[in-house]
């Protein structure tokens, strides 16, 4: 009987640290997440520390990319309404010439009215994807000599309550993984 | 009372040939059937201390390949650690100096990532299935015995 319980309680100490262990990729030891204070899409003073006690995750993108941005904020629009207010998403701009601040915010408004948008100066948007180690890269569309897309960093990056960058999920991840992450994250109280 | 026969030449040499390869067909099915536990699932890669100068020397030496096949089960966690003494981005992912960053995966697959450290502007990381019992399992412990010896170069 005693071993029995032995092994039971080994294969729930097992699951649970399986059910504790992040999806995403994780940073050891993490550090604090680079500040971002700027105006938001929404004309709002925003500052990336102000968020400190949610769960952030920040997606570097453009409102024109045709793939990557409109799956991953489709997938978060499902997360957060499993998780309600436990999660804020942060869409940066990587297309600051083309997002102004108007059309960022329309932009997420079509996914969810809680996403916030940070668009600027070339400069500003250069210094945050420097800060975070993302790139981006423009490619000219066939001979156009407007006409581009741009090649970029396709991670979520998560932040705990506590403001540390703490994992980057890979482009595709299901909702399910990204509930899970932030569900583990925002016990970082 | 009986005389003991002592075994011939022949018998001896059959012996002699016999016992390794009843030793190497007993290692052989434990390879093809035994499950795979490793020790760590951990595929490291790691800048070494003093990589920035050597870059800045001119020295164009590739740290991460530009294709990395892992193994479900066995090795499947991406491990890159920066042992320098600035930050780099290693792969995708700005890593700061001390910094690991570790990729779990869980679906054998093919993960592209954008990689400025390559010159196509990406790396690929190839997720293979488990090695199932039986043949696949053995040929790839032979290949992983094979890629970790000590006289492979």
């Amino acid at each position: 009987m005693k071993i029995r319980i032995a092994i039971a309680a080994a294969l729930l100490a097992a699951s649970a640290t399986a059910a504790d262990k992040l999806k995403s990729g994780t940073f050891d030891p993490p550090r604090q997440a680079p500040e971002i204070a700027q105006k938001s899409a929404d004309g709002r003073d925003f500052r990336l520390s102000g968020l400190r006690g949610r769960v952030v995750v920040l997606e570097f993108g453009y409102t024109s990319c045709q793939d990557v941005c409109p799956v991953s904020l489709a997938l978060l629009k499902q997360a957060r309404a499993q998780l309600g207010d436990k999660l804020q998403v942060v869409f940066v701009s990587v297309d600051p010439e083309r997002d102004t601040a108007d059309k960022l915010n329309k932009y997420l408004a079509q996914f969810d009215k809680s996403f916030i948008g940070l668009t600027g100066t070339p400069q500003q948007m250069a210094a945050i994807r420097q800060a975070y180690g993302i790139s981006a890269t423009k490619k000219m569309m066939g001979d156009s000599k407007t006409d581009y897309t741009i090649g970029h960093s396709s991670y979520l990056y998560f932040i705990d309550p506590q403001g540390k960058l703490r994992a980057l999920m890979p482009f595709g991840r299901p909702a399910d993984e990204i509930v899970h992450d932030v569900n583990i994250l925002a016990q970082a109280k | 009372m009986t005389a003991r026969r002592r075994p011939s030449a022949a018998g001896l040499m059959a012996i002699a040939a016999a016992v390794p390869a009843l030793l190497a067909a007993i290692g052989a099915g434990w390879a093809a059937y035994a499950p795979i536990q490793p020790a760590s699932r951990d595929q490291l890669f790691e800048i070494p201390k003093g990589t920035w100068a050597r870059r800045m020397a001119g020295d164009k030496t590739e740290i991460l390949p530009e294709r990395i096949e892992l193994t479900l089960g066995a090795r499947d966690v991406l491990l890159l650690r920066n042992s320098d003494t600035v930050p780099q981005i290693f792969g995708p992912v700005l890593i700061m100096p001390g910094q690991d960053f570790r990729l779990p995966f869980e679906q054998a697959a093919e993960y592209p990532f954008a990689c400025t450290a390559h010159a196509s502007g990406q790396m690929t990381v190839v997720v293979l299935p488990t090695p199932e019992a039986g043949w696949q399992r053995l040929r790839w412990r032979l290949q992983t015995y094979l890629a970790h010896s000590p006289w492979r170069n």
